[in-house]
């Protein structure tokens, strides 16, 4: 039973000059509490399609079902969205940046507090809720960027390369941690990403897409046996480096 | 080791620091010693440029007949009542602008034109159009600082980030809440640089108001003094003005450090 399908998406950006087709014909359905990956050279659509399943716009054409209902734009299911920075709130402290969501949505206030402590708990930080952003380090509020997005107990999570930003060490950290915790809370997941390493070492599949206009080349069943493993022990897996060359010579075929 | 370089080192801040003072005290001592003795020695003509003494007597002399105290009462209610009505009036058409891009087009030649002609020339009409009093002046204070106030924080808000507002909208944030939660904090420091332009801005519409219209206030002093040719009093009235400026000025920059503190 698929949880989020899409449904022959096109989409194109109009200017004044000229229209652009950057998505072509997207057909695909996840299963829930898959994760997922979307990787592809640039210009291939990634974000735009990101951005139409969180229904921040409306496809040109085509329909986006989550869990059954219809996606649109004033009709957004719960998805939670990680961008490549962390984008928490300057003027905030952790606690108030990570129950943002929750009052944008006027659940009851009593409930935040408890909400944010758990979740900082939860993503090892238990101790910075009446810090402020500047405070931390760039893998630090990145994390906290996680638990901001978990706080609404979002249907699915939509993540930006929330990675990127990073230096290596905090990007492998943060690999293990959101793997973790999407799996201790059964989320449905997709990862855009340019890293085909970090996309083999997330998920249970790797939609790899081809650019101008972006289209859905193929898609890689990551092996079992490296499902089960942490992202951090894929990478260090015997069978990590034959998937890796498979879709690297898949994605090197797209010139 | 560390430890000795460290106090030299704050040592030498602290010599630079009383190095500064010293000769900003000595440019003071100079401006007022020198003005004094040149009045005296008749270099410059007492009449027109008068002299610190002077300017003290004529102040002590207001102060007791307690005159001065209504003048500048007056004017500082004027320049403040103007200079935060200005910075709200702008800040509020600034948010007009964002919520409604296409009144923005609309508007954006007009507020150029606006924003090009001098705002003092206004003053006879609105004298004319607002009657000939407090309120005329408080407009004038408030109408030179509009414009610009407008258009600066306008660009503040279009320049926000649109990854912080889009955290929001996926969130499923109304326009209201983006603008509360994002749009106006994140524009808090350029809001604040322009209350310290609008400082300056409000005392020249005012002063120039209060040259045109008033019996009461520190502009009408000066032209008053002008008038019976009592430089004494223009001089006077000009350092007052000088020092409530800066004090008000000094205000914004605490309000500046306590509201950014943690906006960075």
């Amino acid at each position: 039973m698929e949880f989020l399908k899409l449904d022959h998406i096109h989409h194109s950006y109009f200017s004044s000059t000229q229209a652009k087709e950057v998505l072509r014909d997207i057909n695909l359905d996840i299963r829930e509490g898959e994760f997922v990956s979307f990787i592809g050279p640039s210009g291939c659509g990634k974000t735009t399609l990101l951005s139409i399943i969180a229904g921040l716009f409306p496809a040109t054409e085509g329909k986006v079902f989550i869990d059954g209902e219809i996606i649109a734009p004033h009709n957004q299911a719960l998805i939670g969205y990680m961008l490549q920075q962390d984008y928490l709130f300057p003027w905030k402290t952790i606690e108030d940046n990570v129950t943002i969501g929750l009052k944008i949505m006027q659940r009851d206030n009593k409930t935040h507090k408890v909400t944010a402590n758990a979740l900082l708990h939860e993503i090892g930080l238990p101790h910075v809720g009446s810090y402020y952003p500047r405070e931390l380090s760039g893998g630090m509020r990145q994390r906290v960027a996680l638990a901001r997005t978990l706080a609404v107990n979002p249907k699915i999570l939509l993540l930006d390369e929330p990675f990127s930003a990073l230096d290596y060490q905090s990007k492998l950290k943060l690999e293990d941690l959101v793997v973790e915790t999407l799996k201790a809370y059964q989320k449905t997941a997709i990862l855009v990403t340019h890293d085909i390493g970090e996309a083999i070492a997330m998920s249970e599949r790797v939609f790899l897409f081809s650019a101008n206009p972006g289209m859905l080349h193929k898609v890689f069943e990551i092996p079992s046996e490296l499902q089960q493993l942490s992202p951090f022990d894929v990478r260090q897996h015997p069978a990590y480096s034959d998937v890796f060359q498979t879709i690297w010579k898949e994605l090197e075929s797209l010139g | 080791m560390d430890n000795t370089l460290f106090k030299q080192y704050q040592q030498l801040l602290k010599k630079e620091k009383r190095f500064v003072r010293l000769y900003q005290i000595i440019i003071l001592l100079v401006f007022f010693g020198g003005w004094e003795l040149l009045s005296r020695l008749e270099w410059i003509d007492r009449l027109i440029f008068s002299s610190p003494t002077y300017v003290w007597q004529t102040f002590i002399e207001k102060v007791s007949d307690g005159t001065l105290t209504l003048h500048v009462g007056v004017t500082l209610m004027e320049t403040i009542i103007g200079f935060i009505a200005g910075t709200l009036l702008g800040t509020l058409i600034a948010t007009v602008l964002w919520w409604s891009p296409m009144l923005s087009k609309i508007l954006d030649p007009y507020l150029v034109i606006l924003n090009a002609m001098p705002k003092v020339a206004l003053g006879p009409i609105l004298i004319v159009a607002l009657g000939p009093g407090y309120f005329s002046i408080i407009a004038m204070g408030a109408l030179i600082s509009i414009i610009i106030t407008t258009i600066v924080v306008y660009t503040a808000f279009k320049g926000v980030d649109p990854n912080y507002s889009k955290v929001l909208q996926t969130f499923g944030a109304t326009r209201w809440q983006t603008f509360k939660e994002v749009i106006l904090p994140a524009s808090f420091p350029t809001i604040i640089s322009t209350l310290k332009v609008n400082v300056g801005l409000s005392w020249v519409g005012v002063i120039v108001g209060e040259f045109l219209v008033a019996s009461k206030g520190l502009g009408y002093l000066i032209i008053y003094g002008f008038q019976v040719f009592n430089f004494n009093l223009v001089l006077m009235s000009l350092l007052i003005i000088a020092f409530f400026a800066t004090i008000m000025y000094q205000v914004v920059e605490l309000l500046e450090k306590v509201i950014i503190k943690n906006n960075g």
